[in-house]
């Protein structure tokens, strides 16, 4: 198990190495370099610049540099905004975009597991149908749509929650956007929960519990639950992939402080050090957390954890 | 007493029925009443992708100025008697361009989306996994190495990363952007592709290997053929299938964001993101897309979830 | 003044004795009852159908045999003759869409299981009667130790406590013949071999001393040196306990060993029945012919071929009237293809189910 986990999470490394090259890569051949914006800057200036923030160098010499600052926490001046560097930026949101993935991995948990369960378990009956409606929606509906859908009927309907806010500490701003960005994982989990539950009541194991005269919420509990969550762990890294990455969507349409908003700006103005940054962030976590899940997954299948 | 082997001597009570995978898998797939929905929708995606803006009644692109100012600026609504006498049966937007024409672009961005990106994959996807699961040994073990950090690395940003990078060149620009987000959207999604076909070759060695070591008295090839090209085509067709919702919502994203198919082209995604701040005073503007792109994601997640019930083989015989 | 923990000490081993007292009465009772030859289990005309896209599988049409107290009988045929349905039926475990016991009647002590509530039932199984499954890899959770699978009948119809309860386990460990059970319990299924597993099922089966017990080939899946152990612990514990088995096989030669009587099915219904002696000695009905033949011999001729039944058995679906062998027969005449013949005695305790081998039958 140690050293299975140990494993893992060396390989984050050459991930991390991976996803630095090829966006370092594609940052540097978009023509236009940072400085292009609509007022075109003189040449002298722009060779100033370049100069200043080492922009002249040859590409390996820049990506050295950044790789060495990289691994000392420090991520670079921003491009656009010259009074603040991108650590400042980062450590401003970077809570909050933590905070906001957390509630919606929450509620796809708490809500996506059980409703899968009681989905299988009324097979063909009601209970299956209204689960499996509410996991096509969230499937079917992009997190902006949904954002959208839940603004028209709770904020300019019913005037429960508000759209867009300006007091983060209130808990009324969170709710909308928690449930845009959930609505996709609960119904993914859903769905997964569902089917694991229903090809576990098909297993020979269920037969034998059965056959020892143990009650039906028994069985149901101690032996269909435990083995049909254990494949559902596996989905939960693709799942907490889409909250990170669907996470600046959501935030740039309700306005919440975090780090996805500036994700979204600095794709536009090619804020070379901010994009990376963020690029790299958001792979790092993605990475992280598959590592989390694989060792979870690892440790509650006992098959995989004595052998 | 006990006599010797007993030979047949006539006709079976009842014949067995043999059943052809296809067979059993179609007839499942027919009984499968969310998957034959899926499909009605998904057809008619396609035909409105094809032929819808060939007879929308105006260019998605042409302002209506006419209607617009009769109609005080504002944008026309759906089924109101202004836009009915117009032509325009769903309304316009702002700027008088027609809905339902704009919608019909949007169809036709998606289901190219669909189509195309589905054979970049394939066009990068089956040789990899081919080479992987063919060649083995050094060369499967690299590939296989590269598809781990490649699948590590979260689609979104590299989809962005790359749109954002390449959309100012000349690559970039052709058809308003969309050759560059199918290629952009074709390189994150063709790993679980190659990992199929290398898993299905794999298999296939083995049971050469099989073939070879036991004579089991059934050595046709016909029968390898038989059995192995449905369990090859199989997951792949439904690896494909259940590929494109997230083809389309990827599409859709980046045009929400700005990066994706440029303007005029109305893809579903750029439609609701300028109808958005109508949403007060014409939501149609952003419900109609909606609507749209809801249906096209769950009549592929159903269809693609009805074609993996059937051709699973864990399933074949039972019912 | 007794210290907490004697008192503890003391509570379980009363439990043991009241446990082990109620097994010695239990024990006696069963004996009498075989003495007077009252049956534990009658099964009359059951029929257990599935209803498939198909059409409707008659998997068991009309069988009715009985079980004696103590008494083990062998269901014998091959794959797809009903024979693990059967046992299914019994304990009313049939997966139900799309299988349904569509009619008869299943008197266990007296009692019809299949006008019991399904409370009634459960609290059935599991005590009174246990079974023994086919596959022990898949038949026990992977996710759950083995100690804790065993318990759990005793739990739940014996009302142990946790410590009680795992003596009994141990107990029962050691004496399916487990070595330093103790130390096992804590295992998991995938930490034991096939062997052992399998008599891990057994623990299970007999865990609150059933008085009978389903084995639904409870050695094919396991390598043919372990067979005979288990068989031998199967017999071995049945006997001990005076525990009526259902052993349910594909192997005449397994039934040989260790049934009093034996039933052979073909194609949902009993086509022979009688005492394990009158089969081998005159079997009366050309499948068992051919079931016995097939067996290898020790003075077979080395590397001639093996005997076996030419065809294959008829899909359960829209029978005909007629004899459901004949086409594999080489002794089918007209009146086996027209109509089916009924399961008629030869001798006491012996009958058949063939047209040819009845009194005035074209075979003496």
């Amino acid at each position: 198990m140690a050293s299975y986990l140990i494993r893992r999470i060396l390989w984050i490394i050459p991930v991390l190495f991976v996803v630095s090259v090829i966006t370092f890569t594609l940052m540097h051949l978009t023509p236009g370099g940072p400085w292009a914006r609509e007022k075109r800057l003189s040449p002298e200036t722009e060779a100033r610049l370049n100069l200043e923030y080492g922009l002249d160098l040859p590409w390996h010499q820049q990506y050295i540099n950044w790789v060495t600052d990289f691994i000392k926490l420090d991520l670079g001046p921003s491009y656009r905004y010259v009074d603040r560097d991108v650590n400042a930026i980062v450590s401003d949101g970077l809570g909050t975009t933590i905070h906001l993935g957390l509630m919606a991995f929450a509620l796809a948990v708490v809500i996506g597991i059980p409703l899968g369960i009681f989905a299988a378990l009324g097979h063909n009956r009601l209970p299956d149908y209204l689960s499996t409606g509410l996991s096509v929606i969230g499937i079917a509906t992009p997190s902006f749509v949904l954002a959208i859908i839940l603004v028209l009927i709770f904020s300019l309907g019913l005037n429960w929650f508000p759209a867009t806010s300006n007091r983060w500490g209130d808990w009324h701003a969170w709710v909308l956007p928690t449930i845009a960005l959930a609505g996709y994982p609960v119904a993914q989990v859903a769905r997964y929960t569902r089917a694991s539950m229903l090809e576990v009541t098909r297993k020979d194991y269920v037969r034998t519990a059965h056959s020892k005269g143990i009650r039906q919420r028994a069985v149901v509990v101690r032996h269909m639950i435990r083995n049909a969550l254990i494949p559902v762990v596996t989905i939960l890294g693709p799942v907490l992939a889409f909250l990170v990455t669907g996470s600046f969507v959501v935030e740039y349409f309700f306005g919440v402080p975090g780090i996805g908003r500036f994700y979204v700006q600095s794709i536009g103005t090619r804020d070379y050090s901010l994009l990376m940054a963020m690029t790299m962030l958001y792979a790092f976590t993605v990475a992280f957390l598959n590592v989390v899940v694989d060792v979870l997954y690892a440790y509650i299948d006992p098959r995989i954890r004595y052998s | 007493m006990a006599t010797g082997s007993l030979a047949q001597t006539g006709a079976p009570v009842v014949a067995r029925r043999s059943s052809g995978v296809w067979r059993d898998a179609f007839s499942r797939l027919r009984r499968n009443k969310l998957a034959m929905v899926g499909l009605v929708l998904v057809a008619a995606l396609f035909i409105m992708g094809a032929i819808g803006p060939l007879i929308a009644p105006h260019k998605f692109y042409v302002l209506d100025v006419a209607a617009i100012t009769e109609n005080g600026f504002r944008p026309l609504h759906p089924f109101e008697p202004l836009s009915m006498r117009t032509g325009h049966i769903l309304g316009t937007d702002d700027q008088g361009r027609d809905s339902l024409s704009r919608a019909l672009d949007g169809a036709q961005i998606s289901v190219s989306v669909a189509l195309v990106v589905q054979f970049v994959v394939l066009l990068i996807g089956l040789p990899i996994g081919a080479l992987a699961g063919w060649l083995g040994g050094r060369l499967d073990n690299l590939l296989m190495r590269f598809t781990d950090v490649m699948y590590a690395f979260p689609d979104l940003l590299l989809i962005i990363l790359m749109s954002v990078t390449f959309r100012n060149t000349w690559f970039g620009q052709q058809f308003n952007g969309l050759l560059l987000v199918f290629v952009a959207i074709g390189l994150t999604s063709w790993v679980t592709v190659a990992r199929l076909v290398r898993g299905q070759l794999l298999s296939l060695k083995e049971m050469e290997f099989v073939e070879a070591a036991k004579a089991i008295g059934v050595s046709d090839r016909r029968i390898v053929t038989k059995h192995l090209m449905p369990n090859a085509i199989g997951p792949i067709i439904v690896a494909i299938t259940l590929g494109i919702p997230g083809a389309i919502l990827a599409e859709a994203t980046l045009a929400y964001l700005g990066v994706g198919v440029q303007p005029p082209r109305a893809s579903w995604g750029s439609l609701i993101s300028e109808g958005v701040k109508y949403i007060r005073s014409d939501p149609h503007l952003v419900l109609i897309p909606a609507v749209l792109i809801a249906t096209a994601l769950i009549s592929f997640t159903f269809l693609g979830d009805g074609l993996r019930d059937a051709l699973d083989p864990k399933l074949k015989g039972k019912q | 003044m007794t210290s907490p923990s004697e008192t503890a000490v003391e509570e379980r081993n009363r439990v043991e004795i009241s446990v082990g007292d109620n097994l010695a009465t239990e024990v006696r009772e069963r004996e009498a009852k075989r003495a007077t030859a009252e049956n534990l289990l009658e099964v009359r005309n059951l029929s257990t159908h599935f209803f498939t896209v198909d059409g409707v599988v008659h998997a068991v049409d009309d069988v009715s045999f009985h079980l004696g107290y103590g008494e083990t009988l062998g269901l014998v045929g091959e794959s797809g003759c009903g024979k693990s349905v059967t046992a299914l039926s019994l304990t009313r475990l049939v997966p139900d869409p799309p299988g349904k016991i569509v009619a008869g009647e299943i008197i266990f002590e007296g009692v019809d299981l299949l006008k019991l509530s399904n409370d009634e039932m459960r609290r059935l199984r599991g005590k009174d009667i246990g079974f023994i499954f086919q596959d022990p890899l898949s038949s026990l959770n992977p996710t759950l130790t083995i100690g804790y699978q065993i318990s759990e009948a005793v739990r739940q119809h014996m009302g142990l406590s946790s410590r009680a309860a795992k003596d009994r386990v141990v107990e029962l460990l050691s004496k399916v013949g487990i070595p330093r059970p103790r130390d096992r319990l804590n295992d998991y299924p995938f930490q034991f071999s096939g062997g052992m597993r399998q008599r891990a099922m057994i623990a299970i089966a007999l865990s609150c001393d059933p008085k009978l017990l389903l084995a639904d080939e409870p050695t094919t899946a396991l390598d043919v040196t372990i067979q005979a152990q288990i068989l031998e612990l199967i017999g071995r514990l049945s006997d001990e306990f005076k525990t009526a088995v259902l052993m349910i096989t594909h192997d005449l030669g397994i039934a040989a060993g260790m049934c009093d009587r034996i039933n052979v099915m073909y194609a949902g219904r009993i086509v022979e029945t009688g005492s394990t002696d009158q089969m081998f000695d005159k079997p009366r009905m050309p499948y068992t012919w051919g079931l016995l033949d097939s067996l290898p011999r020790m003075d077979d001729e080395r590397g001639g071929k093996l005997r076996t039944i030419e065809g294959l058995p008829p899909l359960l679906i829209r029978l005909p009237d007629a004899c459901r062998f004949n086409p594999r027969c080489p002794y089918a005449q007209d009146l086996c293809r027209e109509k089916e013949p009924e399961l008629t005695v030869r001798e006491e305790g012996h009958l058949a189910r063939c047209h040819a081998t009845e009194p005035g039958g074209w075979i003496p």
